[in-house]
C-alpha cells in the first residue's frame, strides 16, 4: 500500500523540480515586472504618492477625486468619443477591403501590401507626415477642397472641433489593415461547401454574405470588436505627435492623462487610480460585447 | 426555342451582371489601396523636393529638381544609423530572451505535470487582459531601484517578459501528441532533450509568429522609450523621429526626408517576409 504512495510523491517531485527549473528564468521576470507592479499600481491608486517621501493610504480619496476632476471627464469622454468614431469606420473599411480582396482577383499581394502597409511603419514618422497633410492654410487636404469650391475648409488638427476627428482619421488609415488580415485570414477558413450549397439554392452574392459570411464570421467580428476597443483605448503615440493633447483639451484622452499625470506631474497614486479606471472601461466593454454576442448567437 | 432563347439571355444577364460586379470590386479596392498609399508617395516626393516647392495645389508630384542634399543635411543632423542600432539591438535580445524564456515555461504548462501547474498559468493568462499602463508607473520605479533607467535594458527585459509568449507556445505545444514525449523519454532523452531535440524543431511556426510579434512591439514602441531613454545616444527610431519633429518642425523638407528615412527599412524588410508577416499578424491578433 505505501509503496505506490511513495512513488508517486517521488514522481510528483521530480516533475517539480524539472517545471520549476524550466519556469525559473521566466517567472522571475514575470513576478518582479508583471506580478508584482499590477499589485503594487492597485495599492497605489489608494495612495497620494508622488516619489517622495512617506506613502499614505487616503483610502478612496483618489477616485472620489477622479469623478470631480473636470480635466478628467474630457479625457474619459475624449477616449469614448475617439472609440466611437474610430472603432466601426476601421473594421467596416477592414471587412470591406477584407471580403474584396479575398479570392479572384488580379495583383491580390499588391492591394494586400499597399492596405497593410501603414500598419507596419513606424507611427512617428507617419504622424509627421500627416501632420503636413492636414496643414491648415498649405497642406493638400485643404489645398484640393478650396480647389472645388469650399472657402472655409476645417482647421484639421489645430480646430477644437475637428482635431479628435482628424486623429481618429490617421489612426484609422494605420489600424485598417491589421483588421483586414484577421478577417482575411477567418474568411480563408469558411468551408467552400457553404457557398456551394448556397448557390444551389440560389441565392445572390448579398444574400451569401449576410446568411454565411457573417454567421461564419460572427467570431472573429466578436473578436476583432473587443480588440478594437481595447487599442482604441490605448491610443498614445499619434497624441502625443498629432496634436500633443490639444488643441486646448480638444485630444486629451485617458492613457494621454495617465501618462502626464505620472510623468510629467509624478502624482504616481492619482495616476494609478486612472489607469485602474481605464482597466475598468476595458473590462466593461468586453463584458457588454461579450452579452451581446451570446444575444446575437441565441 | 423560346425557353432556350430565354435561357441564353438570362445567362448573357447572368454574366454581365458578374462582370459589373468584379468591376466594382476593382473600383473599391483600388481606391482603398490609394488612400493608403497616397500619403507615403507625398512624403516620398516632398522629401526631394525645395523647402517652397512642397505646398500648393494641384500637388506637383514629381519634383522640378531632386534635392537629394535634404538627405544629406538630415543625415548629418541626426544620427539614423545609431538609432537603427540602437532599435535593432533592443529588437533582437528582447526577442531572443522572450522566445527562449516563453518556450521553456510553455512547455512546462503544457506538458510537465505537477500539481500548481494551472493555478500558476491562470496567473499569467490573467495579466495578459490588463493594460501595459496600469502596470507602467511601478515598473518604472522597480527599474529605477535596479538601476536600469535610461539604458537599453529596461526595454529589452519589458520587453521579454510577455506572457503573450508563454501562452502562445504552450497553445502550440498542447498540439504535439504525448506519445512522441513518452518515446523519447524512453529512449533516456531528458526534459530538456526533449525541449530541445524534439519540441522546439516542431515549433518554427510558433517561434516564427512569436518573432515577428516582438519585432513590432520592439520597433514601434513609442511610450516605452520616452519614459526610459533621457540621454539621446540612446534614442530608438521612434523616439529619434519624436525629437527630430520638435526641433526642425518648421523645415518641412528635411522632416519628411527624415520620415522616409524612418519608415523605408522596416517596409524593405516587410518585402522579403510579407508573407510571415501576414501569418505572424493573423496567429498573434490574440494581442493587438
Amino acid at each position: 500500500m505505501g509503496a505506490p504512495k511513495k512513488k508517486k510523491s517521488n514522481f510528483t517531485r521530480k516533475n517539480r523540480l524539472v517545471a520549476y527549473a524550466f519556469l525559473l528564468p521566466n517567472i522571475i521576470g514575470f513576478l518582479v515586472f508583471i506580478f508584482i507592479p499590477v499589485i503594487a499600481s492597485f495599492l497605489m491608486s489608494f495612495t497620494s504618492w508622488n516619489g517622495f517621501g512617506q506613502i499614505e493610504f487616503i483610502g478612496f480619496e483618489n477616485y472620489v477625486n477622479l469623478i470631480h476632476d473636470p480635466n478628467f471627464r474630457i479625457s474619459f469622454i475624449n477616449s469614448i468619443l475617439f472609440l466611437l468614431i474610430s472603432v466601426p469606420i476601421t473594421l467596416f473599411l477592414s471587412m470591406v477591403a477584407a471580403v474584396a480582396l479575398n479570392k479572384g482577383i488580379r495583383f491580390v499581394k499588391v492591394f494586400r501590401t499597399a492596405v497593410f502597409l501603414p500598419y507596419v511603419t513606424a507611427t512617428v514618422a507617419v504622424a509627421a507626415v500627416w501632420q503636413l497633410v492636414f496643414n491648415p492654410t498649405m497642406g493638400p487636404i485643404n489645398g484640393f477642397l478650396s480647389s472645388i469650391g469650399i472657402d472655409n475648409p476645417p482647421g484639421w488638427l489645430t480646430s477644437p472641433e475637428w482635431a479628435l476627428f482628424s486623429v481618429s482619421i490617421v489612426y484609422i488609415w494605420h489600424s485598417v489593415g491589421y483588421y483586414m488580415v484577421l478577417y482575411l485570414a477567418g474568411l480563408q477558413s469558411i468551408p467552400k461547401n457553404l457557398y456551394e450549397a448556397a448557390d444551389i439554392d440560389g441565392a445572390g452574392p448579398i444574400s451569401k454574405f449576410f446568411n454565411v459570411t457573417i454567421p461564419m464570421m460572427s467570431p472573429i467580428i466578436f473578436f476583432t470588436t473587443i480588440i478594437g476597443v481595447i487599442n482604441s483605448f490605448k491610443v498614445f503615440d499619434f497624441i502625443f505627435v498629432l496634436t500633443d493633447g490639444g488643441p486646448g483639451r480638444s485630444t486629451h484622452v485617458l492613457v494621454y492623462d495617465i501618462y502626464n499625470t505620472a510623468f510629467k506631474q509624478f502624482e504616481y497614486g492619482y495616476a494609478s487610480a486612472m489607469a485602474y479606471v481605464l482597466f475598468l472601461l476595458i473590462l466593461i466593454f468586453t463584458f457588454l460585447q461579450y452579452q451581446g454576442q451570446k444575444k446575437w448567437n441565441n | 426555342m423560346i425557353t432556350t432563347g430565354e435561357g441564353r439571355m438570362q445567362e448573357r444577364n447572368h454574366s454581365s451582371m458578374k462582370i459589373v460586379r468584379k468591376i466594382i470590386r476593382y473600383v473599391v479596392i483600388i481606391l482603398i489601396s490609394l488612400v493608403m498609399i497616397l500619403p507615403f508617395l507625398w512624403m516620398i516626393s516632398s522629401s526631394l523636393k525645395a523647402e517652397s516647392e512642397i505646398f500648393g495645389f494641384p500637388i506637383k508630384w514629381i519634383p522640378e529638381m531632386f534635392h537629394w542634399s535634404n538627405y544629406k543635411e538630415v543625415w548629418t543632423k541626426i544620427p539614423f544609423h545609431l538609432y537603427y542600432l540602437n532599435t535593432l539591438k533592443i529588437a533582437v535580445s528582447a526577442t531572443v530572451l522572450l522566445v527562449i524564456t516563453s518556450s521553456l515555461a510553455g512547455y512546462v504548462f503544457a506538458k510537465v505535470k505537477f500539481p500548481e501547474r494551472d493555478k500558476l498559468f491562470f496567473l499569467y493568462i490573467a495579466t495578459m487582459m490588463i493594460p501595459y499602463q496600469v502596470m507602467m508607473i511601478p515598473q518604472f520605479m522597480i527599474m529605477k531601484q535596479i538601476g536600469l533607467v535610461d539604458s537599453h535594458w529596461s526595454l529589452i527585459l519589458l520587453g521579454a517578459f510577455n506572457p503573450f509568449g508563454v501562452f502562445l507556445f504552450r497553445q502550440f505545444f498542447l498540439s504535439i501528441p504525448d506519445e512522441l514525449l513518452e518515446a523519447a523519454r524512453i529512449d533516456g532523452l531528458t526534459e530538456f532533450g526533449i525541449y530541445r531535440k524534439i519540441i522546439l524543431p516542431l515549433s518554427k511556426p510558433a517561434i516564427a509568429t512569436l518573432v515577428i510579434f516582438s519585432f513590432m512591439h520592439a520597433w514601434n514602441d513609442f511610450l516605452g522609450p520616452l519614459i526610459y531613454l533621457t540621454s539621446d545616444n540612446l534614442y530608438t527610431i521612434q523616439l529619434g523621429m519624436q525629437f527630430f519633429i520638435t526641433e526642425y518642425n518648421t523645415e518641412y523638407a528635411l522632416l519628411m526626408a527624415a520620415a522616409v528615412s524612418a519608415v523605408v527599412p522596416t517596409i524593405i524588410v516587410y518585402f522579403l517576409a510579407q508573407d510571415q508577416f501576414v501569418e505572424g499578424v493573423a496567429n498573434t491578433g490574440v494581442k493587438g
